[in-house]
């Protein structure tokens, strides 16, 4: 039988009893254990590449509640790239207006002004079942083209083992046990992974002591798309810190820093919640606006990570790997960019192409990542939640500063937005012959800028791409199996020019499947492209 | 640039008092309050992070 752990609120896969069950034990390239945003994100790269790609859950749909609500950028670029991006953006919210507050006054605000040239917002607010259904639906349509992905609910994972050349799974559904192979397992089950568990690997870091109350309210009042928030708020009861902002279908996802020594039951109570948000809602105006309580939760959080991702032939990725504070959305939005930095290798060596050694570079890309995002969510909490006497000096200190002098905003950290890491020094990236601009230096995620009546990005789809900037000789580089596609652009944007030309009259850039930048020249030298391609490869080609 | 360990200041016995009388009257709480804020100022002011590092040094 398979337990109900929470409720779903879009009903996307129902269990459906499949052949596999009963006849003999069927081998699949890549099983995927977990359908929130980083497993349905993986399915779906694969599948469009044309690696099959089995996802289990054992539910039948998107959880209910907001859970991740603050989308970056990147998110949103590889989602657009998956043909699921246009759908979220529709739906999200985009706030620019920030006001942060120290007790009973407002300290600065700001207005974030979005770069222009890019085709997706910095960040969009949505609540995370939105963003899985977008996914989900993304899935729909490739399965219609002919995309091998498979989804199925209510199929609860129970057992791993791992052999040499395969992972062999136990399943539970509601019709009982059934048993299946895979070449490759990839855990995408959350934070308290049941993969892991059940492999017994070990997940380290740091645990902080404290309680967050979450509150999503629906209010049809009119209050501003603001971000509003506070270091020590005046409510009573409200905690060290306090955050308000809005999400689509008129609902306010409210958080309040409880503290560690709380009575969990007791704060759960609707009345007491409300007793705060009506609190935190009138500090403004001085009037409680009608709202509802949509949904409540209260969560603690660790900042820590596996040692390596990858075991084997089961490899790990999004919160089961490394969990973070929520401070800087580096949760789900990291989670995301691990989908996309396995998808490409794991297909070129599903298709014999890459030897399996190339997934180690998946680890340690990844690894380094959660690395840089645990380092800023743990600053973020050390200046929201000062440990030490001295440390809360310094930190009111900085608040008192940034009332009144715009040198100290910048210290103030209520969490750094995520942004993707840049694989500097990396050994699957190669030169930079160009001495470009940095923001698209090898091993950089390519910034978006216009092209014609689009954007960039949303020419660098499927595999390697060769983009060639300007007035000059190129022509398509093959190397055993890998293909690049040739991308010459001559009429440039100012934006493209900037992000990429610098003051060189032309470029060559190496792009790999997951739109970082490989490598860079000023002009065509068919050798070292080649040279670049193994390196991409990671010298792995079979 | 790199961190001046020599004498700087013009009037260090002024700079001296002046440095006390901010301080007077004030309780420890904001006294550390300042010093927080003072240090903050100085080192914006300073910017450069490797004299700032060697500054962090030479106060152990």
């Amino acid at each position: 039988m398979v337990a109900t752990r929470y409720e779903t609120v879009f009903d996307l896969y129902p269990y459906a009893r499949v052949a596999g069950q009963s006849g003999p034990v069927q081998r699949h390239p890549v099983v995927i254990v977990g359908g929130g945003p980083v497993g349905l994100a993986l399915a779906l790269d694969l599948g469009q590449r044309g690696t099959p790609a089995l996802v289990l859950d054992d539910h039948e749909g998107a959880g209910l509640g907001s859970k991740a609500i603050c989308f970056a950028k990147r998110t949103l670029d590889i989602a657009t790239r998956l043909g699921a991006g246009q759908k979220m953006v529709d739906k999200g919210v985009v706030w620019n207006v920030g006001k942060v507050f120290h007790g009973q006054g407002k300290i600065f605000e700001f207005n974030l002004l979005p770069e222009d040239g890019h085709l997706n917002p910095a960040f969009i607010n949505l609540q995370q079942p939105y963003f899985e259904k977008s996914l989900f639906e993304a899935i729909e349509t490739a399965q219609a083209n002919g995309a091998p992905i498979e989804i199925r609910g209510r199929n609860q994972v129970t057992g791993v083992t791992q052999q040499e050349d395969l992972v062999t799974i136990e399943v539970d559904t509601p019709e009982g046990l059934y048993r299946l192979d895979a070449d490759w397992l990839i855990a995408c089950d959350g934070a308290r992974s049941p993969t892991r568990e059940m492999l017994g690997l070990s997940f380290e870091g740091r645990v902080f002591e404290d309680n967050f109350l979450i509150a999503d309210v629906k209010m049809k009042a009119d209050f501003p798309t603001e971000r509003w928030f506070w270091f020590e708020p005046p409510f009573e009861g409200a905690g060290q810190s306090a955050l308000l902002h809005k999400q689509p279908d008129d609902i306010w996802r409210i958080d309040f820093q409880l503290g560690w020594e709380i009575d969990r039951e007791r704060e759960m109570e609707p009345e007491r919640i409300r007793s705060r948000v009506d609190a935190m809602l009138s500090s403004q105006s001085g009037t409680v606006p009608e709202y509802d309580l949509e949904w409540t939760s209260i969560y603690t959080f660790q900042c820590r990570r596996m040692q390596r991702f990858r075991h084997g032939r089961v490899l790990f990725a999004g919160d089961s790997a490394h969990q973070v504070s929520p401070f800087g959305a580096r949760g789900a939005n990291s989670g995301v960019q691990d989908a996309e930095n396995l998808a490409w290798k794991l297909d070129l060596v599903c298709k014999g192409i890459s030897d399996q050694a190339l997934l180690d570079s998946y680890a340690a890309e990844r690894e380094h990542a959660a690395d840089e995002n645990i380092l800023n969510s743990t600053r973020a909490t050390d200046f929201m939640t000062p440990k030490t006497e001295i440390s809360q000096i310094f930190r009111n200190a900085v608040l008192d500063l940034a009332a009144r002098a715009s040198f100290a905003r910048p210290l103030v950290n209520s969490g750094r937005l995520s942004v993707p890491s840049v694989y500097d020094g990396f050994p699957l990236f190669g030169e930079d012959a160009l001495q470009g601009p940095a923001v698209s230096r090898p091993g950089a995620p390519c910034p978006d800028a216009p092209v014609g009546d689009g954007f960039l990005l949303g020419n660098l789809t499927g595999g390697f791409t060769l983009l060639a900037l300007g007035e000059i000789a190129v022509e398509p580089v093959r190397l055993e199996a890998i293909e690049t596609r040739l991308l010459h652009l001559t009429d440039l944007s100012p934006e493209l020019r900037a992000r990429y030309m610098g003051s060189s009259l032309g470029a060559i850039y190496l792009i790999r499947p997951d739109q970082h930048v490989v490598a860079r020249w000023p002009a065509f030298d068919a050798a070292a492209i080649e040279r670049a391609l193994i390196t991409a490869t990671g010298e792995t080609l079979v | 640039m790199s961190l001046t360990l020599d004498p700087n200041i013009h009037d260090p016995d002024d700079f001296y008092q002046e440095l006390l009388e901010a301080h007077e009257h004030l309780s420890k709480a904001e006294s550390d309050a300042l010093n927080a804020r003072l240090i903050l100022i100085l080192a914006n002011h300073i910017g450069d992070r490797e004299v700032l590092r060697a500054a962090l040094v030479a106060a152990k």
